[in-house]
């Protein structure tokens, strides 16, 4: 399946480009305009990345497999990340862990049948004195307790 | 004691409130000096990079070159992903404009002609925030082509924001101008130094965005305030995270050298329970923990710290009660630096994987004796053997842990009790293999 930018992030991916001296260095900011198009990466995404930028295909697969934000295989509508890193862990990062995937029905990297849930474990998100802690998609949920996890799951359904 | 970083002020982070305090001010005193004396004034005031390192900032702006027909760049760390470390989090959310300020004046000193501000990209949300901050000085003519105006100087320069994606390498600062520029961001072997070669082989200097945050009121108080505050070794303030088993986890600032107890048990509220305390991390993950008979009396700052056998780091303390189980935070410690190894050298690649394994192994209570010295042996063999320090910041954790707890550990290899082993790991930063070879993971 052939993937091509909008026009609107054609003009965005314009823009972009003027904050480096050389166009390889869009490469980042070009592929998260691109997920948000394409919901993640394909290989046909990083194909037009690099024609884009008149960078090598190569190059663009090695930025976008480096980076865990980058999903080269799709995720749910609301993309839940747990962090389990020492704070949290400390302050019941698994056992939130353990709720979250008890409540979806899936595993740690799964993806519910009907597109709305995926889980991803990831590491320390930078709230370790409001830990534990979750994020859904761009937004962080803090000082978790399994009822406030509950509560934060059914809310997006 | 007054605060430099996060002032009780409402909605200090708005341009116009920031303004009515003085805001941007400073940056036309600096113009009013010359990029030496600017230099000079940060050097004098004695400011430590608040990064990791704790290096002087006036002097590592001193080594940028001055003649020079390549363009230089500032880079402004903002990654923060050291686990027990969120502080620059609150700078973008309460004082981005200090940040703005400190890189025109930074930018001016080293004489640059942009900054680029790389953000982690979970803090989304907060770069939004940043971003916002940024489009209204650029809308008042304090950043980019209207400075000339504004400022009636001949100097101009830009700032921008960097989106990371998430890899903890990229605060590396090789990594991060490698990541800038749009590379696979491996750390690059030193030397050629960042102030020689840099962003796109131009002289480049890399601070932390704490460390940026601080040259306002640096250069608008002078040096002399400044080098009163705190520590003489180590002035100035310092954004304090205190996590894991305290009653009140937060962001404090305190002036250098507060009493590592005193943060704990008067700013962060003491443990719950009452309990007592088994270990403390004092700066972020990387280092070396302290036993926590051991507290009392050591000061927080890069000297103290470092004669009490563990360093400043990011300030990032974590404290653990009595019940803590170390091996599991240990082999959790690993776990996070074996997934964010970037995987160039074989010490650190291997390494981390190794001890990983044998720290489940401990943790299915199915270690032996020997695996304990196999651990700091490991350790040691990653230790100064890599191209940067990611693999001392994976080894330290083992090897401290390990000797300066070994009681724990002995008990741990010697119990019977089977508990659940850490998570599976997945590893994203192996190898880039074409998309259908790769399994789905
Ligand atoms: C693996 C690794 C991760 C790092 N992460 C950060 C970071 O997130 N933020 C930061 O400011 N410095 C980080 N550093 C330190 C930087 O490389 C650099 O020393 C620092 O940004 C310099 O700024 P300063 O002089 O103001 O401290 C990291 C270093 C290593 C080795
Ligand atoms: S020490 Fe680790 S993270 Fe650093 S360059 Fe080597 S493999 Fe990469
Ligand atoms: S350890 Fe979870 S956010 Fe830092």
């Amino acid at each position: 399946m052939d993937f091509k930018f909008t026009e609107e992030n054609l003009a965005k991916i314009e823009a972009v480009r003027k904050k480096y001296p050389a166009s390889k260095a869009a490469v980042m900011p070009v592929l998260y305009i691109a997920q948000e198009q394409n919901g993640y990466i394909t290989k046909e995404v990083m194909d037009e990345v690099a024609k884009l930028l008149g960078i090598n295909s190569v190059d663009v697969l090695g930025v976008a497999t480096f980076y865990t934000m980058y999903h080269t295989n799709p995720i749910g509508k609301y993309h839940v990340q747990v962090c389990t890193n020492v704070s949290c862990m400390l302050r019941g990062g698994y056992e939130m862990l353990d709720h979250v995937v008890k409540k979806l029905g899936i595993d740690v990297n799964g993806l519910t049948s009907d597109g709305k849930f995926s889980i991803e474990e990831v590491e320390c998100m930078g709230s370790c004195g409001t830990a534990p802690m979750i994020a859904v998609n761009d937004d962080y949920y803090e000082n978790l307790t399994k009822e406030k996890l509950t509560e934060i799951l059914d809310s997006l359904k | 004691m007054e605060k430099i970083l996060l002032l009780d002020i409402p909605n200090y982070h708005r341009i116009d409130v920031y303004k009515e305090h003085g805001g941007y001010e400073t940056v036309k005193k600096a113009y009013s000096m010359t990029p030496d004396e600017v230099i000079d004034e940060v050097k004098k005031s004695g400011l430590r990079g608040r990064g990791g390192a704790s290096f002087l900032t006036g002097l590592k702006w001193s080594f940028m070159p001055k003649t020079t027909d390549k363009p230089k760049y500032l880079c402004i760390n903002g990654d923060e992903s050291e686990p027990g470390s969120f502080k620059d989090r609150q700078i973008f959310e309460r004082n981005p404009h200090a940040l703005i300020e400190g890189a025109l004046i930074a930018c001016y000193a080293i004489q640059a002609k942009a900054a680029y501000i790389y953000i982690r990209g979970e803090y989304h949300n907060w770069i939004q925030m940043v971003q916002k901050a940024l489009d209204d000085a650029y809308e008042m003519g304090l950043v980019g082509e209207k400075m000339k105006e504004t400022f009636s100087t001949p100097y101009e320069c830009n700032i921008y924001i960097h989106k990371g994606a998430g890899a903890y390498i990229c605060g590396e600062e090789s990594s991060l101008m490698n990541s800038i520029e749009g590379k696979r961001p491996y750390p690059r072997v030193k030397p050629p130094f960042p102030a020689q070669n840099g962003l796109w082989g131009c002289p480049t200097t890399i601070n932390n965005v704490e460390t940026i945050s601080n040259i306002p009121s640096i250069i608008k108080n002078g040096w002399e305030w400044f080098s009163k505050i705190g520590e003489a070794r180590h002035p100035g303030t310092l954004l304090f995270g205190v996590s894991g088993h305290v009653n009140k986890p937060g962001v404090y600032e305190l002036p250098t050298g507060v009493l590592l107890t005193d943060l704990i048990y008067n700013y962060a509220g003491g443990v719950p329970g009452g309990k007592k305390i088994k270990c403390v991390i004092p700066g972020g993950s990387s280092m070396p923990p302290l036993r926590g008979e051991q507290l009392e009396g050591i000061k927080m700052d890069a000297e103290s710290l470092k004669a009490a056998g563990s360093a400043i780091g990011t300030g990032g303390v974590i404290v653990m009660d009595e019940d803590t189980d170390l091996v599991r935070v240990l082999a959790r410690i690993t776990k996070f630096y074996y997934h964010e190894s970037c995987g160039q050298c074989t010490p650190c690649r291997e390494g981390t994987g190794w001890m990983l394994k044998t720290l489940n192994r401990i943790a299915r209570g199915q270690g032996t004796a020997s695996d304990l010295d196999l651990l700091v042996d490991v350790a040691k063999n990653i230790e100064g053997n890599t191209v940067c320090a990611l693999g001392d910041a994976a080894a330290w954790p083992v090897k401290f842990m390990i000797t300066r707890f070994r009681d724990e550990f002995e008990k741990a290899v010697k119990r019977e009790i089977v508990i659940p082993a850490a998570n599976k790991v997945h590893s994203m930063r192996n190898t880039a293999l074409p998309l259908a070879d790769r399994s789905k993971s």
